[in-house]
């Protein structure tokens, strides 16, 4: 574990603050940066690394537009600090597939219309990917009836009550449902 | 083409996170952020503010405030639409409303912005201000004129004697509450000032609008001003116009010669962007035994913000929806010390028709009658107040297409009486009808000589398609496939339009595209028609035949791209236009709208009273459909605001500061998946010829036109509980139910 | 957000070392923290970022119990296979809090210890006594829809925004503790938080540099469980008022019940008058009524929040049916 992070002297508000060297491992690739420790990881990627796919839509965890994969799972990427993801593996939106190699949820938004604006689109599709490895890995949700059961079948509601971390407000929720459905495969939403 | 579910175009950019917003833009390299610090008073002025901590603080470059802002344009109202108004900010220490911008910090980064922020130390003198709607209604005065020009007030019959002599009455009184657009994207801009000139990158749905409202404020040449807003997210009437965001960066990137971006906080939105005023709104209905209306009035009072009216139009569809003699309906404004009133999706018949529907079903109960059944009975035969005939009405269709869908046979005739495990369940309807407005758009159509062509025009997407539809009614009109055309929007150098919103855009940008590619079909087959290089030369040209990237004509075909490049190597280009309906007979000698039908289901808890959407269909009638895939999402958008406005949306202001209290995604409730189960949209056949050459008329509205009033109307049929005061949350359904027991 | 320093630790012993700082807080999944931070009402000076403690797992104790670790995310906790089947209590109730993203980072430690989701809490120019001691509760006389209706004080009416410290505190966990000379202490969670007083900014037991390490929870009760959340939105939002209810019968009569609430208090509120009414009693609806009786006796509304009372003993009748009927 490094410790690049630590060792910065008490700030105060005349003096410079101290930047902070982390290495992240962005979509597969080391990526060395210099940050203010106040940054979370959704500015670094945005305003540093230029990664514009993550969207900052309340910046407070309330709507789920800045939704990347770190370590394969699914978090707000703004309410974490750039700081403390030193050597993690970050994957946002353009780590998933470009428009020339679409990555299976991309498409299935496009056919299905599972967006409108597109500003909560990566985070939704980040989001259903890591929710699908969730699923995979058996966890149940709120919606499971009986928490119990090591199986989850992914009905629609389950897919529903998965997805709800992710607020559209032009409301594509039908369509994003059926896009969601269609990449896990099971019965058509 | 057109008709067709083409997939957007742009959606491989937008599933792939590389389609650029306005706060993303690199290309002019690494800009100073800028964040805003909003006033902690409702009303008075600023008596000591003290910016030297904040601009000694690691990296600030400047703190703005009014005692060194730039001088600005004032709000010039003989310019007739607010949003191309000035904008100006930071004039003065007067305090309107809780969270009014009184600096601008800029840094080197945003960290540092933001921190600075909160060391920009400010005294105020609090004035007394009136934040109370409820305390303040009776104080209300008439407004000259509602939004987009409607009359205030309309009378027509005598309304008295009509209602009083009527069988069965209902006379109730509604409430609405605050409501924000709320869209994903922040409001948001980043400026770039190269010499004289300001790119701005900014969240707008009307292009032009942005550009006079900045050129307005700051006093310069338009021509020094470019915007650039290629892809928006989400507008729902809140990026009409620009807010502080906008001019805070102008006046900050031009004051430091170095790009500036700002964008407002979620919190921020809700006290720097303008909102759905609150209404009570007085419906009352006369009818015979039969359900014939005989009266109808709907008297509406809103909050206004004293400075800068806004008047929203909520009683306004209520004079062309249902036949009866009698009629009234009015407007009054209650001036409070709140942000102004905005533009938020559906102004006017949101919160109208959650009243007048909600209305028309309790008259329904109390006649004992089918509610699809009472308002085939009030179908009129012409517009009732304007006595002009209707284009193209098909409201009885959607509601019958709609029941028989829905299997709305299946309705509970007696509320609160079918109950399924936990849940209470009720279905409900309602009616929509939304006015179609044109307003003047221009485009240009260009043909390069390899046979591709481009589409330029102002116009924004918000999210609506745009990018997709323009494709396709060009794609049609030049007989190209839709990968050989391109579409460049929202950028002030191109044709202008009056880009998103009232949902005008996609019929206005797709006829005045129409009209171009006719033009263009015209100049070339003029050149084929006379070139001896041409197999159509002499040809009979009135039956030719754009397609596949041919001309054809009886036998006959050329190549589109070989025409270009032989007569206009350069390429060849034309305008097509759209008028302002003000200047179209049509507008004036019809009635034209759109229509539709909700039919929704509810559960509600019989022991918490929770309340959860099971299913809901609209039917609709909205002329053409350019893309039934982008139309239905539309829609389908709207019916789940619709039913948001019934059950959870609801800004709530502390009387005491004048500050909302509900200013985030947390607390200020929009749904999330879970709560929108099968929700579907269904658009009937239809051309609208009075509309406009395409037949088309908007959809991005008409979905949540009396959307919510259907939801509402199942609770009280799961229930038998009629809650009047929206939104319908828990605590008012809970002590209608019945007494605990299992 | 004010400047801070950051440094991770490696151990717990030099975590609690390294709070000593001035200013110094520990910081875990963030998710809570660094919302306030931003927003100005947590300013700390230093973080200390514990998240990478060696405190992930989740382990049996010897008594038949379940060890949790105080940085195991909230979704590795509700996913757990001892806790589905042995305390479904807790996996529901880590369910229907917040979102998939958001469980993915929140830690337990963390959880435990999420201030209060009070709107003027959130507003640094709104008085309140938790917030700024002595510049007065805002919500009392403003609005007050989701606050709370047991154990207020003049001082502050906010409630306690977990669901899994509801559950935690039906199943009477303990709270183990690291102090900061390097001792080990345990509480009781129903012991671990405060309620308002004139102190509201005291909100938990926890000393000054005192580090969380983990959750043990005793062997299962007896009985059926069942978490209930009452919200307006379907999911990802805060409860309006939740019951987490363990209950065991024996031939019709209820003869161990453990009641908590959330939403409606300062802490998570366990009913020892509800759990006194129903033990020993037939486990029918009257026994059910008259528990939620006993459970809002000394409930008081503050205007917009009344109808939790009522809210509150409908939905405890509901879980306590529910448990019988699939018992």
């Amino acid at each position: 574990m490094s410790d690049s992070g630590t060792g910065a002297t008490g700030s105060s508000l005349g003096e410079m603050a101290q930047l902070s060297a982390i290495t992240l491992n962005v979509n597969d690739q080391a990526r060395r940066l210099e940050v203010d420790p106040r940054t979370s990881l959704l500015d670094a990627l945005r305003e540093h690394l230029h990664l514009i796919g993550t969207k900052k839509g309340c910046d407070h965890g309330q709507c789920g537009a800045c939704t990347v994969l770190i370590n394969g799972r699914r978090v707000n990427s703004c309410l974490t600090l750039a700081v403390m993801h030193e050597g993690d593996d970050v994957v946002t939106i353009e780590g998933l597939g470009d428009p020339d190699g679409l990555h299976p949820m991309q498409r299935a938004f496009v056919e299905r219309d599972g967006f409108q604006c597109g500003y909560c689109t990566p985070g939704q599709i980040c989001s259903a990917v890591g929710m699908l490895a969730e699923v995979e890995a058996g966890w149940p949700s709120h919606a499971t009836a009986d928490v119990a059961s090591p199986r989850v079948a992914l009905t629609d509601e389950e897919i529903r009550e998965r997805m709800s971390g992710n607020i559209c407000r032009c409301a594509a929720y039908p369509n994003i449902v059926a896009a969601v459905r269609s990449v896990a495969g099971g019965d058509p939403g | 083409m057109i008709g067709q579910a083409l997939n957007r175009v742009d959606g491989p950019l937008k599933v792939a996170g590389l389609a650029p917003y306005a706060y993303e833009h690199w290309e002019a390299g690494q800009p100073l952020y800028g964040f805003i610090v909003g006033a902690t008073i409702g009303k008075g002025r600023i008596t000591r503010i003290d910016t030297e901590d904040a601009e000694h603080a690691p990296g600030v470059r400047m703190v703005m405030t009014h005692h060194n802002a730039p001088a600005q344009g004032i709000r010039d109202e003989s310019i007739p639409f607010e949003y191309w108004r000035a904008q100006p900010v930071l004039t003065s220490p007067d305090i309107h409303h809780y969270g009014e911008p009184v600096a601008l910090v800029v840094a080197e980064t945003f960290e540092q912005a933001r921190g600075a922020a909160n060391l920009v130390d400010v005294e105020y003198a609090r004035g007394p201000g009136r934040f109370d709607f409820a305390a303040f209604e009776d104080e209300a005065y008439v407004p000259k004129v509602v939004n987009a020009g409607l009359p205030t007030d309309t009378a027509v019959g005598d309304f008295d004697t009509g209602f009083n002599t009527a069988a069965v009455k209902v006379d109730e009184r509604y409430t609405t509450p605050y409501e924000f657009s709320m869209p994903m994207e922040p409001n948001a801009c980043l400026v770039v000032p190269r010499g004289e000139d300001l790119t701005v990158y900014v969240s707008s749905q009307i292009v032009d609008a942005a550009h006079a409202s900045i050129a307005n404020t700051l006093r310069i040449d338009p021509a020094r001003i470019h915007i650039i807003a290629p892809y928006v997210g989400g507008g729902f009437g809140s990026k009409l116009g620009i807010h502080a965001e906008t001019i805070l960066a102008a006046l900050a990137a031009r004051a430091l010669s170095q790009p500036v971006k700002v964008a407002l906080t979620r919190q921020q939105i809700f006290q720097m962007v303008g909102m759905r005023t609150t209404s009570s709104q007085r419906v009352r209905l006369g009818a015979g035994r039969d359900g014939r209306l005989a009266a109808i009035a709907h008297d509406v009072t809103m909050h206004t913000n004293p400075d800068m009216e806004y008047a929203e139009q909520t009683a306004a569809t209520t004079r062309s929806l249902y036949a009866a003699p009698h009629r009234l309906t009015s407007h009054r404004l209650t001036p409070l010390d709140l942000p102004r009133g905005e533009d938020v999706r559906a102004p006017g018949e949101a919160p109208g028709m959650l009243a007048v529907e909600s209305a028309m079903d309790q008259l329904a109960d109390e006649l004992g009658m089918d509610p699809v059944e009472l308002r085939i009975r009030n179908e009129p035969t012409v517009d009732p107040e304007r006595g002009v005939p209707y284009s193209d009405r098909h409201l009885v269709d959607c509601m019958r297409e709609g029941a028989r869908r829905f299997g709305w046979e299946r309705r509970p005739a007696t509320p609160a009486s079918v109950r399924e495990g936990q849940w209470l369940v009720g279905y409900g309807m309602a009616a929509a009808i939304r006015g179609h407005f044109q307003a003047p758009t221009t485009v240009r159509v260009r043909v390069a000589a390899d046979g591709t062509a481009v589409v330029q025009t102002d116009m924004t997407d918000i999210g609506t398609g745009t990018y997709t539809i323009l494709t396709q009614v060009a794609a049609e009109g030049l007989g190209l496939p839709p990968d050989r055309v391109r579409i460049e929007l929202g950028r002030s150098e191109l044709p202008v339009s009056w880009g998103s919103g009232g949902s005008w855009g996609a019929a206005n940008s797709s006829t005045a595209v129409h009209r171009a590619c006719a033009s263009l079909r015209e100049k070339l087959l003029d050149a084929a028609g006379s070139d001896t290089r041409s197999p159509l030369r002499g040809l009979d040209l009135a039956d030719a035949v754009f397609s596949d990237g041919n001309v054809r004509v009886d036998g006959a075909s050329e190549a589109l791209s070989e025409i270009v490049e032989r007569h206009y190597p350069d390429g060849v280009e034309a305008e097509g236009e759209t008028r302002f309906m003000g200047d179209d007979p049509n507008y004036t000698d019809y009635s034209i709208h759109t229509y539709g039908a909700h039919f929704a289901e509810v559960g509600v808890d019989a022991d918490t009273a929770e309340i959860r959407l099971r299913r809901m269909l609209g039917v609709f009638s909205v002329g053409r459909v350019l893309n039934p895939k982008t139309a239905r999402s539309q829609l389908i958008g709207g019916m789940i605001w619709g039913a948001s406005a019934a059950l959870e949306e609801e800004a709530v202001v502390d009387p005491r500061s004048g500050a909302f209290v509900t200013r985030d995604l947390a607390h200020y409730l929009v749904p999330v998946h879970a709560d929108i189960p099968d929700v579907d949209a269904v658009v009937l056949d239809g051309y609208d010829d009075k509309a406009n050459i395409l037949g088309a008329k908007g959809v991005g509205e008409l979905g949540i036109c009396g959307a919510g009033a259907a939801v509402a109307n199942a609770v009280f049929n799961a229930t038998g509980v009629r809650v009047r005061d929206f939104p319908i949350t828990l605590e008012k359904v809970l002590p209608g139910l019945p007494p605990m027991g299992i | 957000m004010r400047p801070f320093t950051y440094e991770r630790a490696t151990d717990a012993r030099t975590a609690v070392g390294a709070v000593s700082r001035p200013g110094a807080k520990f910081i875990s999944g963030g998710t809570n923290l660094l919302d306030l931070m931003k927003l100005d009402i947590e300013r700390p000076g230093h973080l200390v970022d514990i998240s990478r403690l060696p405190l992930r797992d989740i382990e049996e104790l010897p008594d038949g119990g379940l060890r949790i670790g105080a940085q195991a995310a909230n979704s590795d906790v509700a996913a757990d296979a001892r806790v589905r089947t042995r305390y479904p209590v807790l996996s529901q109730a880590l369910l229907s809090g917040a979102s998939g993203q958001l469980r993915n980072k929140a830690s337990t430690g963390g959880n435990l210890l999420q201030r209060t989701r009070c709107p003027y809490f959130y507003d640094t120019a709104a008085g309140c006594n938790k917030r700024n001691p002595g510049s007065g509760c805002s919500a009392i006389g403003g609005f007050n829809r989701i606050h709370a209706i047991l154990g207020v004080s003049d001082s502050c009416i906010a409630t306690h925004p977990s669901d899994m410290a509801v559950a935690m505190t039906a199943l009477e966990a303990e709270i183990e503790l690291l102090g900061a000379e390097g001792s080990l202490r345990r509480v009781a969670i129903t012991d671990f938080y405060r309620l308002p007083g004139d102190t509201p900014h005291i909100e938990t037991v926890l000393r000054p540099r005192e580090m969380i390490t983990g959750v043990d929870l005793p062997p299962p009760p007896p009985g059926r469980q069942l978490y209930r959340k009452v919200r307006d939105r379907a999911s990802y939002e805060f409860a309006l008022v939740s019951v987490a209810a363990i209950v065991s019968t024996d031939q019709g009569t209820i003869n161990q019940a453990r009641v908590a609430f959330g939403g409606v208090a300062h802490k998570p509120w366990r009913s020892i008058e509800a759990e006194a009414a129903l033990t020993g009693r037939p486990a029918t609806m009257a026994t059910y009524r008259a528990a939620a009786v006993e459970a809002m006796r000394d409930a008081v509304g503050q205007g917009h929040n009344n109808f939790k009372i009522e809210l509150a003993k409908r939905t405890l009748c509901r879980t306590l049916a529910q448990l019988a009927r699939e018992s």
